[in-house]
């Protein structure tokens, strides 16, 4: 179908953006990748009065590390995350490039943007578990000036933020770095949006793990963190046996929705496997990183 | 009142100053106001691929952007793969592969394979599969669509050959029809197996 009408302002600031969206009013949406927004424009399931394009503030592309961690602006291409090389930024964010060739096809990486992910807020979306997973914090701005908003608070349901309509997110920052963590999957074709993905977080002091970090994709309406399996790891031996068990406790506590793509049973089986899929994973990478030593 | 703005877009080498609504996509202005109509429209809403073009040497869904945001950007559409009425070898390659029957995805795989291959030289199977998944395609079976890109990318993609070579490419693309032809044969029996 073709979207509704609109009117078209583009923003070369973020100043402006902000101005334009506190100007127009609340009918009116920042347009980035426009790989969400413009599908459901089609469909008519959003009609936005107007749409202000910041595709043009180029500033906001970019991958910083940042002390320990990193920082991710707002309209990077998922394709620049799939193919970023530095090894600064691979060594404690690995995961980020593994799990962007799951973010949609080829053609939507390239113009699909990391904040448009995070604003968009889909619960098995790949930027919104990793961002949940490890505790980033969105840089935002609004008619007031900027604020930071963690991952536990900013994610409220499904495409439901804490973003008020005249605010933009303008970086994505990851406090610390996460070499041993995983992103696994499981959708019917590469690219399409996972029925149920697992993310994981391990840190691990010789064969013990020290704490667990376990979040779930597809099974709510929010990325959601599964302390009962993280539960299971903290303090244990790591090996197949543990992580099958984190797997069929996550299984247990979770209540995912049943439709086309799968029933809830089927959720819950999925979940169980792709967690101990995720764990086997990042334990991997531990055994990679002292063969490198 | 319409909200329209004048772009100025450049397609396949040409450079057309137009109006358009900003509602308008992208793949509507390039078919409906400007006759390229070689870009088809299967889904709208970024499933199928039927759509793809190059976006200043990228591909994108036409159907996920606005005609608006493509002012100053070149496009590159199926149209512009051919030369002075030739095919180019990826489109050979499709011809001689069974890339398509119908013919209605042929446009978007054409271009997905295009940027595919401009940015990876030597692909290995695997990507090529992962890169073919991107679009979907309701006759070939796929298998025949990424013989012709794996072909493809062994001559170059989509550099036009010299005479000299085009002999020489046509002898490799005939053996490879040979050995395919036998594949075909042994995997359509497979699939009759398994129904
Ligand atoms: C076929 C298909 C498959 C896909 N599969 C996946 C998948 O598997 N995983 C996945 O994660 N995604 C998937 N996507 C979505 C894709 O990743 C989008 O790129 C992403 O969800 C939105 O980013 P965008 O830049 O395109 O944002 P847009 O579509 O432009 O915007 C989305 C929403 O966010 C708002 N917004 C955008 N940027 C900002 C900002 N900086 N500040 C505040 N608000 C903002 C917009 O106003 C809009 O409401 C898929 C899309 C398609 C079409
Ligand atoms: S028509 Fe654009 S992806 Fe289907
Ligand atoms: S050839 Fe008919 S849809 Fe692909």
């Amino acid at each position: 179908m073709k979207p509704a009408a609109f009117e078209y302002r583009k923003a070369s600031t973020v100043e402006e953006a902000v101005e334009q969206l506190t100007q127009l009013g609340d009918d009116a949406k920042l347009l980035a990748g426009g790989q969400s927004l413009v599908a459901m424009m089609n469909f008519r399931l959003v009609r936005p009065s107007a749409l202000v394009d910041v595709k043009g503030i180029l500033d906001l592309q970019y991958v910083e590390a940042n002390g320990e961690g990193l920082k991710i602006g707002a309209l990077t291409p998922h394709r620049w995350i799939e193919t970023m090389e530095d090894p600064g930024v691979l060594e404690g964010f690995s995961v980020l490039k593994s799990a962007a060739r799951w973010v949609g096809h080829y053609p939507i990486r390239t113009l699909g943007t990391f904040g448009g992910s995070i604003a968009h807020a889909d619960p098995s979306a790949e930027w919104c578990m990793l961002a949940t997973l490890l505790d980033a914090e969105m840089v935002v701005v609004g008619p007031g000036g900027e604020r930071m908003i963690p991952a536990s608070d900013f994610f409220q349901g499904f495409f439901t933020t804490a973003l008020e309509p005249d605010e933009m997110i303008i970086e994505v920052r990851f406090p610390e770095p996460a070499p041993y963590a995983a992103l696994q999957e499981f959708a019917r074709r590469a690219g399409d949006y996972g029925i149920v993905a697992a993310a994981v977080a391990l840190d691990l002091q010789g064969g013990e793990c020290r704490s667990a970090r376990v979040v779930l994709g597809g099974v709510s309406d929010v990325p959601l963190r599964i302390p009962e399996a993280e539960q299971v790891l903290e303090g244990a031996d790591i090996g197949q046996e543990v992580f099958k068990e984190a797997g069929q406790e996550a299984a247990k506590v979770i209540d995912p929705p049943s439709d086309v793509q799968g029933t809830a049973e089927y959720r819950r089986d999925l979940a169980a496997t792709l967690i101990q899929r995720a764990l086997t994973e990042a334990v991997a990478k531990v055994k990679e990183a002292a063969d490198a030593r | 009142m319409k909200d329209t703005h004048p772009i100025e877009i450049t397609v396949n080498g040409r450079v057309h100053e137009i109006e358009v609504e900003s509602r308008r996509t992208l793949a509507d202005v390039l078919r409906h106001d400007l006759g390229y109509t070689g870009t088809h429209l299967g889904c709208e809403h970024g499933i199928c691929g039927a759509c793809t073009v190059l976006l200043d040497g990228l591909p994108v869904r036409s159907c996920l952007l606005f005609g608006v945001q493509a002012d100053e950007c070149e496009v590159e559409t199926v149209e512009g793969l051919e030369s002075d009425g030739r095919l180019n070898p990826l489109q050979e390659a499709f011809s001689a592969h069974h890339g398509l029957q119908c013919g209605f995805c042929t446009p978007g795989f054409l271009m997905l394979a295009t940027g595919f291959l401009r940015e990876n030289l030597d692909p290995t199977e695997e990507e090529v599969r992962e890169a073919v998944s991107s679009n979907l395609c309701r006759c070939t079976g796929y298998q025949g669509i990424i013989e012709a890109v794996l072909d493809a990318a062994g001559k170059g993609g989509e550099r036009t050959e010299t005479a000299a070579d085009e002999t020489a490419a046509s002898e490799t693309s005939r053996n490879q029809e040979e050995s395919v032809s036998v594949e075909d044969v042994s995997l359509s029996g497979a699939g009759e197996a398994n129904q």
